[in-house]
């Protein structure tokens, strides 16, 4: 039985070819958790990285511990978020699962301190609001987010700010609640995730975040983005 | 119901509302004035609508937040964080 019900926290990081952004991720919020005290665990989800990330994972579990590391790998070629994070919560031990990319865009921050505040379902990190914003993004880049998320609020009404996000903080009974209930992939499986959450009248917090682009590496990004968020996006507004 | 069922209903209500007024059957017939202003009132409301959005639009994207500090701030955590893996006996 945990002493005094305290609240831990399993950080779900999904990766694919970070070796070099990896172990300052982990550093980070080793760091970061280590300072406010709180329990914490981060579980990496690799997908059959050719370039040595599970290595210096590997490495990582022996600096902080294997009950602070957990490294687990899946073999896919259709690797989606979903997936990573399906795999990850098997193994998470915490009451609160913190969502994030590992390719250090999100700038680590203490996310959680909110959760507190409002005792919310769900805390989800903003670029749009607050002293929220983007860091290495030129003019196109900007008006396409912009744009793109001006026709989510219209069509879907979400009553979140930044639904393409990927920075967030669920309890654990909640994800695993989302997870049985949405389909789709990539972009479109993190709105997807509010959209439910709201339908099911979860409460959802927000949280400033920067989000710092590629320090290290190349962006997995492709071309046909723009696509299939549309059709993500038609899909939700038709589904939801 | 999905949005795009409350979408259109709600175009159904406003059509009809519209359909009736504007395009008066003899029983409803409202004076001539208010049905010539009537007629061209969806595609009076099409263009606000796409006037508000390049506005929005606009407007978001001259404030969207460029974060100096915070990349900064990365910059400093990852030298910080090299040096102490190192020390601690990670190899890059």
């Amino acid at each position: 039985m945990a002493a005094g019900g305290a609240d831990k926290f399993s950080v779900l990081l999904p990766t694919y070819n970070e070796r070099e952004n990896l172990p300052l991720v982990v550093w980070l919020l080793a760091r970061t958790f280590q300072e406010s005290g709180n329990n914490f665990e981060i579980i990496i989800i690799d997908d059959g990285s050719p370039d040595g990330t599970q290595e210096v994972a590997e490495q990582l579990e022996k600096i902080y511990g294997s009950d602070k590391i957990v490294m687990r790998e899946i073999i896919s070629v259709l690797f989606s978020s979903g997936t990573a994070y399906i795999h990850g919560m098997k193994h998470a031990t915490g009451n609160f699962i913190v969502i994030m990319d590992a390719d250090l865009s999100h700038h680590v921050s203490l996310h959680f301190i909110k959760q507190k505040e409002g005792n919310f379902d769900i805390v989800s990190g903003t670029r749009y609001k607050g002293n929220g914003g983007v860091y290495g993004w030129d003019l196109k880049r900007k008006l396409i987010s912009r744009g793109a998320n001006f026709i989510t609020q219209v069509l879907l009404r979400p009553g979140a700010s930044d639904l393409t996000g990927s920075f967030r903080l669920y309890r654990k009974e909640v994800l695993q609640k989302l997870m049985e209930k949405c389909v789709s992939k990539g972009y479109v499986f993190q709105m997807e995730m509010i959209v439910r959450a709201r339908q099911l009248g979860y409460t959802i917090g927000e949280v400033p975040i920067s989000f710092v682009d590629r320090v290290y590496g190349e962006s997995k990004l492709g071309g046909n983005e723009i696509v299939s968020f549309l059709k993500g996006l038609l899909t939700l507004f038709a589904t939801t | 119901m999905t949005k795009l069922g409350q979408w259109l209903c709600g175009l159904a209500l406003l059509g009809s509302a519209w359909a009736a007024l504007a395009l008066a059957p003899p029983g409803l017939r409202l004076p001539a004035p208010y049905r010539q202003a009537l007629l061209p009132l969806p595609v009076y409301l099409l263009v606000a609508f796409g006037c508000y959005s390049l506005a929005t639009v606009g407007y978001r994207l001259a404030t969207f937040n460029d974060c100096e500090e915070a990349a900064a701030e990365l910059q400093e955590h990852i030298r910080a964080a090299r040096a102490d893996l190192r020390r601690q006996g990670l190899r890059f």
